[in-house]
């Protein structure tokens, strides 16, 4: 190979590295990508898919380090990974007491956790926690679907005018807008019993999330979700991560209908003894 | 509007599902009239060209899907206007009359939404006589082997003799025989359609690029479901269902064939053919018309699990029977 087509390529690859660190670093968050994506008819990012994380935030939204889990008969095989944490700033701003009441439900997180029972997992747990979700969006003013493998959790996000929500509820109540390139759900009317990990991370029913999701690319989705709780927080803060297209041409959400799967540990115990 | 936020809010919903099977219904008339209306009506597009039958859809009706043997119904495909009218009020009074002695009873007429009654005397459009075709001689013997294997075990011995309605897993892929909330809300983006229930907030997924099934001994509760357009209709097959949610004696090698046919602004002509050689002498058809929600919220979140004070309820109250020795 002659000196000047090594040259070429070798200055050609520095120069491409150069232009994605910096895309990369120049680019925050939330900001629009501009690896390009596809967009619908009416101009909107097409969010259209599915979309999973990959992260351990269903274990703790905070930084953790791993640990033995709690079936010592499932050994590594159900053991709980290490995370970063997906908390902005790294802690959870709680109050005093709602802090001793989030160690308190760690404590007894298998117990008390909702996604034990096979609960709706409300927002934002639902988005991260280890199953796919799908989107499925037509164009203004149709509403937006939003529906998660885990018990068929499903939320409507209504576009358009915002319409106050009817009655509080498991998944809540999600208005959308458009925010140039990035999608905006306010959700409201959530109920006080989901929580926000495996590790005790709750709220109250004054929880109010605002939820921003922002097309990277055509396969990732920068979410973000601001968790505002006057009653357990001392201040509004935000956690954030990527989602990831599931790209298999088949791709397709299966069922985890999970009520059976609870059964046994919630009815059990009321069942005709001796057990055939 | 208001019982019905009421309703969606717990355990409530748990008991007034399992009243479904004995209520008695009424109705009126409706013949097909699907393809014809569609012809004069221009369907609207979704931005990208397929046909639009996006938004809110209620589908509750007193009709029953079989056509009875007694009563009122028996014996003829129509009613009039006039009978409907007075089967409604007769089926209203009947909602409110008071429990026979030592029953507890149930919710009166103001927790039911039964829907007003077609006029058709069946949902079921063929076989002409408006009743699911004869079992053939394998089905029988499946559904006998069933029924006798149900028999060791009494009503309540544990949580998994109870239906999945009652467990709150699922109303099935068309929730028929639902005393309430016979909601959809349908979506659509390129190259899909989503039906999302109310009952269970379950969705049903809809691709409509082509691709393969999944292998068939993976069954799903509400199955798995590829579509296509044909002219104006959506065409959706679906297979793989799992045992356990059989619709009427169906077996899991069922074929489902559904069409949706947008027939006006407020109307989809729904129906769906039931293909399951092994279990009936013949298919059958049944048209379940599909009106548009005008409401401004009509889907709420149906939390029934979370709320399930049914099972528990029924479980103890079997176990202290037992007790007492009066079952």
């Amino acid at each position: 190979m002659s000196q000047w087509l090594k040259g070429l390529l070798t200055g050609g690859l520095a120069a491409a590295i150069v232009a994605l660190v910096a895309t990369g670093a120049l680019r925050s968050a939330s900001q629009p990508a501009d690896v390009p994506f596809s967009r619908m008819p009416d101009g909107k990012p097409n969010l259209n898919g599915i979309w999973a994380a990959s992260n351990t935030a269903n274990w703790n939204v905070e930084t953790h380090r791993a640990r033995q889990g709690p079936v010592a008969a499932l050994g590594a095989a159900f053991s709980v990974p290490a995370g970063l944490g997906v908390v902005e700033g790294g802690a959870i701003p709680y109050k005093p007491e709602a802090l001793a009441q989030r160690d308190a439900n760690a404590k007894g997180w298998m117990v008390n956790d909702p996604e034990v029972k096979c609960y709706l997992p409300g927002v934002p747990r639902a988005t991260y926690m280890p199953y796919p979700f799908q989107i499925v969006q037509s164009t203004e003013p149709n509403d937006i679907l939003v529906t998660y493998e885990f018990a068929a959790a499903s939320r409507i996000v209504h576009m358009g005018a915002p319409q106050e929500a009817p009655v509080d509820a498991w998944m809540g109540w999600s208005n959308g807008r458009w925010e140039s390139d990035t999608l905006v759900v306010d959700v409201t009317a959530l109920v006080d019993q989901t929580w926000f990990d495996r590790a005790g991370n709750y709220h109250s029913d004054a929880l109010h999330v605002v939820e921003r999701y922002t097309p990277l690319g055509p396969d990732v989705i920068q979410y973000e979700a601001t968790i505002e709780d006057p009653k357990v927080f001392t201040r509004s803060w935000k956690m954030s991560m990527p989602l990831y297209r599931r790209v298999e041409k088949n791709a397709q959400l299966m069922e985890y209908k999970c009520v059976e799967f609870a059964e046994e540990m919630m009815y059990g115990h009321l069942s005709k003894q001796p057990r055939r | 509007m208001r019982n019905k936020a009421l309703m969606s809010t717990g355990g409530l919903v748990v008991v007034l599902a399992m009243s479904w099977a004995v209520s008695v219904r009424l109705d009126g008339q409706q013949t097909g009239a699907g393809a014809d209306k569609a012809a004069k009506y221009a369907v609207p597009r979704t931005a990208w060209g397929d046909p639009d039958l996006q938004g809110q859809w209620n589908s509750q009706t007193s009709t029953p899907l079989e056509r009875p043997l007694t009563g009122a119904l028996a014996g003829k495909e129509t009613i009039t206007d006039d009978e409907a009218e007075s089967l409604e009020q007769d089926h209203l009074a009947r909602g409110d009359a008071p429990p026979a002695a030592g029953d507890p009873g149930t919710y009166n007429s103001f927790w039911f939404d039964r829907g007003k009654g077609l006029k058709r005397t069946s949902l079921i459009l063929d076989p002409p006589d408006g009743r699911v075709p004869a079992y053939t001689p394998e089905a029988q013997q499946r559904l006998e082997a069933e029924r006798a294997e149900r028999a060791t075990r009494g009503p309540a011995d544990s949580y998994a003799d109870l239906p999945p309605w009652t467990r709150c897993i699922t109303r099935g892929w068309n929730g028929i025989g639902s005393n309430y909330s016979s909601n959809t809300q349908i979506f659509q983006s390129p190259g899909y359609v989503v039906v999302l229930q109310e009952l269970i907030h379950e969705p049903r997924f809809i691709p409509l690029d082509g691709r393969d099934g999944i292998p068939s001994g993976i069954p799903q509760w509400l199955g798995v479901s590829r579509g296509h357009w044909e002219g104006d209709t959506l065409v959706v097959e679906t297979r793989n269902f799992e045992p356990r949610g059989s619709f009427r004696g169906s077996s899991p090698a069922l074929v489902l064939t559904e069409r949706f046919t947008r027939t006006s602004a407020d109307d989809i002509d729904y129906r769906f053919t039931m293909h399951d050689p092994s279990t009936y002498v013949k298919d059958w058809t049944v048209g379940r018309p599909m009106r548009r929600e005008t409401g401004k919220i009509t889907m709420f979140e149906y939390a029934c699990h979370e709320g399930n004070i049914a099972m528990p309820g029924i479980l103890a109250g079997a176990r202290k029977q037992e007790q007492q020795g009066t079952r």
